[in-house]
């Protein structure tokens, strides 16, 4: 009991060091939750991706579409349960720098294989009569003020000329790993007006969502539905959900990469900081330390002193970072650009490897000094000047 | 009376472990400081360097990119027979009509990437001198033949001079590899522009380049450009300015998150720093007494502090700058959001970058070392000399 008595006046002793140390600590910290948190929002559609859905798009690149004719020669393959298809419409909205997902679905099929879009049944059924209609995420209409029978005027790029869709639908979502930033509309809509301007375009779709009944014959649907357009002038490449979604991030890899070795370099400042308030308390009390061994203490007690004092301020710098992480990261999203992540929130895993490496820090910032203290003789101790 | 600088130099050597510490802290915070800025304004000097200010570009105005801009050939002429357009001596404009798609290729370290392909005419080679050809040969007009980016040959496997990428349901064979100094067209793969429109079945292309035939001619092209009403949908731009907007999303991406962690980051230094500084005050509390007692003015004390405070984060940031300055051997491939296309650029030290960055260094030294300094300068003479 009175080593930990010891350990808290010791910590105090220096009450400005302690609160600027346990403040550094803080600040290390809340960045490194930041960091990660992008990190994480980049898996986001990794994790959203459902283990029973299987994407097949153009074997070149997703930028080239498929004939709308393979949904009915996917759909006839045993397993199969149901198909659906989107494409990427883009476009500029406003102006280019309002980005968020918009694609020409499948309005009868969409939402029956993603439930994670929750869409109230009377809209849904209201979205689905009308031809110019869209539906949009939450996210959306709180950004943007979207309301029911609201008007979206889009500017075509992919699909040139002006567009304007009627919203009818605003969707939930369901899990926190859905992105409540998309903006759906009719594809035959899209279709029909393509068929009026540029026949050449018309009838194709850019991917197609197939959902199969048994998420284990992944692997056995999708060698079918390639070997169905095997060396056809669209070749297909179909792959799980989740194995597109981690082709899209592999992409970006370099990024991610350097935001990982960056939180690594935060930890590596934290350890700087303890460590150096650790060496310069010890130094200090050089000569203290050495009147505990005159009177008997163990080196054991040493370790415990300074360990302990060591734990105790980059824990608490451990837990005020990380309540403060959670306002910061909320800033940090507001500040962004809205469309960079759908989804951004701190994940558990964060928190957890925000704690330990503090906890870390502690022990390993009180090596040195516990050394540099074990090493010293009592007569070099009490000869000692600061 | 000033307190000499040597004194307060040898100070710094007293606690050399501490000092260190300060100092690597300092250095990382720079460190990483200036390779965010240097990798932002790496992508921005490979694309910018990528155009000519010389040549214009025209894209449809809605579109975000090259992918997704359409120009259809009836236009091409139309924009063709506008004024300020370069020829040849023969006659034919320097122009070049090009579809632009991207496909997938792995990755020689693993992973599928975006490849640009362009399909170019035959002026392509006068507009863009640049663009030279280091092994290999050129590919035939009329043959479905392509041409990798130096990058390209380096980072994807199977783009190797013989080796076969097939797409739009044909193969097309690798015959040489073009080298563009660095810029964006070594992350490119160059075909016969008509072969690649009729592979996939396209009318249409994405952009038409062409040169000015002054280069300050540009403005006197778009009046023209402007006034002629079958070209209200498309828009010309300087190629070197295209390139740089293509740019633009992907640095301001790099920039505010890496200088939102670096503001962070230098919080946590600046406070290395301060303990430090209250610690070397504290310590040499008997010290300050004796300097005062011999005649130093209390401004004095403070000044020789707030050296001692500033010549650390100096040596730090000169430490973390030489470190960032070795990445500039290093090149890096990634996809840029701009173009949705792999880019391969490399760390780019700028001038700037290294002022800005030594200058962030010194700010973490003053921010850290003023209230020590004030609390040495405000130490009492006698409580000083008695304190042990």
């Amino acid at each position: 009991m009175k080593v930990f008595k010891l350990i808290f006046k010791n910590a105090l002793r220096h009450k400005l060091r302690t609160a600027l140390t346990v403040l550094g600590i803080a600040i290390a910290v809340m960045a490194f939750a930041l960091l990660r948190t992008v990190v994480t929002a980049w898996y986001v559609g990794v994790e959203a991706s459902a283990a029973n859905r299987l994407i097949t798009r153009q074997a070149v690149s997703f930028i080239f579409p498929l004939p709308y004719a393979y949904r009915d020669q996917i759909t006839r393959i045993p397993g199969v349960e149901r198909v659906t298809f989107a494409n990427w419409f883009q476009g500029v909205y406003i102006d280019k720098n309002q980005f968020f997902a918009r694609l020409a679905v499948d309005a009868e099929t969409m939402f029956d294989i993603y439930p994670e879009f929750v869409v109230d049944p009377a809209e849904l059924e209201a979205f689905k009569r009308e031809r110019n209609s869209c539906i949009v995420g939450t996210g959306l209409a709180k950004q943007y003020g979207f309301k029911i029978g609201d008007v979206i005027n889009i500017d075509g790029d992919i699909y040139p000329g002006k567009w304007a869709f009627v919203v009818r639908g605003i969707y939930k979502p369901r899990d926190k790993t859905t992105d409540p930033t998309q903006m759906l509309f009719h594809w035959q809509y899209v279709d029909e007006r393509l068929r009026q301007e540029d026949p050449s375009r018309a009838g194709q779709v850019g991917w197609y969502i197939i959902r199969i009944s048994d998420p284990a014959q992944s692997a056995a649907v999708s060698d079918q539905v390639d070997a169905l357009f095997k060396n056809s002038r669209a070749e297909t490449k179909t792959e799980t959900e989740r194995a597109f979604q981690q082709g899209f991030l592999a992409a970006a890899g370099t990024i991610i990469g350097s935001m990982n070795f960056m939180s690594f370099v935060i930890i590596g400042i934290i350890m700087l900081v303890v460590g150096n308030t650790m060496i310069m308390s010890a130094r200090e009390r050089t000569s203290e330390y050495a009147v505990f061994k005159t009177l008997g203490f163990s080196a054991g007690h040493m370790v415990g002193l300074i360990l302990g004092e060591s734990m105790f301020i980059s824990v608490l710098g451990g837990g005020l970072g990380l309540a403060l992480a959670i306002p910061f990261v909320a800033g940090f999203e507001a500040v962004v650009p809205k469309g960079w992540f759908p989804v951004f929130l701190i994940e558990p895993v964060t928190i957890v490897l925000a704690g330990s490496s503090a906890v870390l820090v502690g022990i390993l910032a009180s090596l040195f000094p516990i050394q540099r203290t074990l090493r010293t003789t009592i007569v070099d101790g009490l000869r000692h000047l600061g | 009376m000033k307190i000499p600088l040597s004194y307060i130099v040898r100070n710094l050597g007293t606690r050399r472990l501490t000092t260190g510490i300060t100092v690597l802290g300092v250095a990382l915070v720079v460190f990483v400081f200036s390779a965010v800025l240097m990798m932002a304004y790496g992508v921005q000097r490979t694309l910018v360097s990528t155009g000519s200010e010389e040549n214009v570009l025209i894209a449809r105005k809605a579109s975000n990119g090259e992918i997704s801009s359409i120009i259809d050939r009836e236009t091409v002429s139309v924009i063709l027979t506008l004024p300020h357009i370069a020829r040849t001596p023969e006659g034919a404009p320097i122009a070049s009509g090009e579809p632009v798609v991207i496909i997938n290729l792995n990755k020689v370290d693993g992973g599928v990437s975006n490849v640009t392909v362009r399909g170019v005419s035959p002026q392509a080679f006068a507009l863009r001198p640049q663009v030279r050809l280091i092994s290999g040969r050129m590919f035939q007009w009329g043959a479905r033949e392509l041409v990798a980016g130096a990058a390209i040959e380096r980072r994807f496997s199977g783009s190797k001079i013989g080796d076969v990428v097939r797409f739009a349901g044909d193969a097309w064979t690798i015959v040489g590899v073009v080298d563009a100094g660095g810029a964006g067209f070594d992350s490119e793969m160059w075909g016969d522009s008509n072969q690649l429109l009729d592979a996939f079945n396209r009318t249409s292309y994405s952009t038409v380049t062409f040169k000015l035939d002054r280069a300050d001619a540009f403005s006197d092209f778009v009046a023209a450009f402007e006034r002629e009403p079958r070209l209200q949908q498309f828009e010309p731009k300087t190629e070197r300015r295209y390139f740089e907007e293509q740019s633009e999303l992907m640095a301001m991406f790099i920039r505010v998150l890496g200088i939102f962690i670096t503001v962070i980051f230098s919080a946590g230094a600046t406070i290395g720093a301060m303990i430090t500084m209250y610690a070397a005050v504290a310590n040499r509390t008997v010290e300050v007494g004796t300097l005062r007692a011999l005649g130093f003015r209390r401004r004095s004390v403070l000044a020789a502090f707030l050296t001692e405070s500033i010549l650390l984060s100096g040596i730090g940031g000169v430490a973390g700058l030489l470190l960032a300055s070795f990445l500039q051997f290093f090149t890096v491939s990634t996809l840029n959001f701009g173009s949705f296309a792999e880019l391969e650029f490399s760390f780019a030290l700028s001038p700037s970058i290294a002022i800005s960055s030594f200058l962030f260094a010194l700010l973490m030294g003053i921010l850290g070392g003023f209230l020590p300094s004030v609390r040495a300068a405000r130490l009492n003479i006698v409580n000083a000399l008695r304190s042990s």
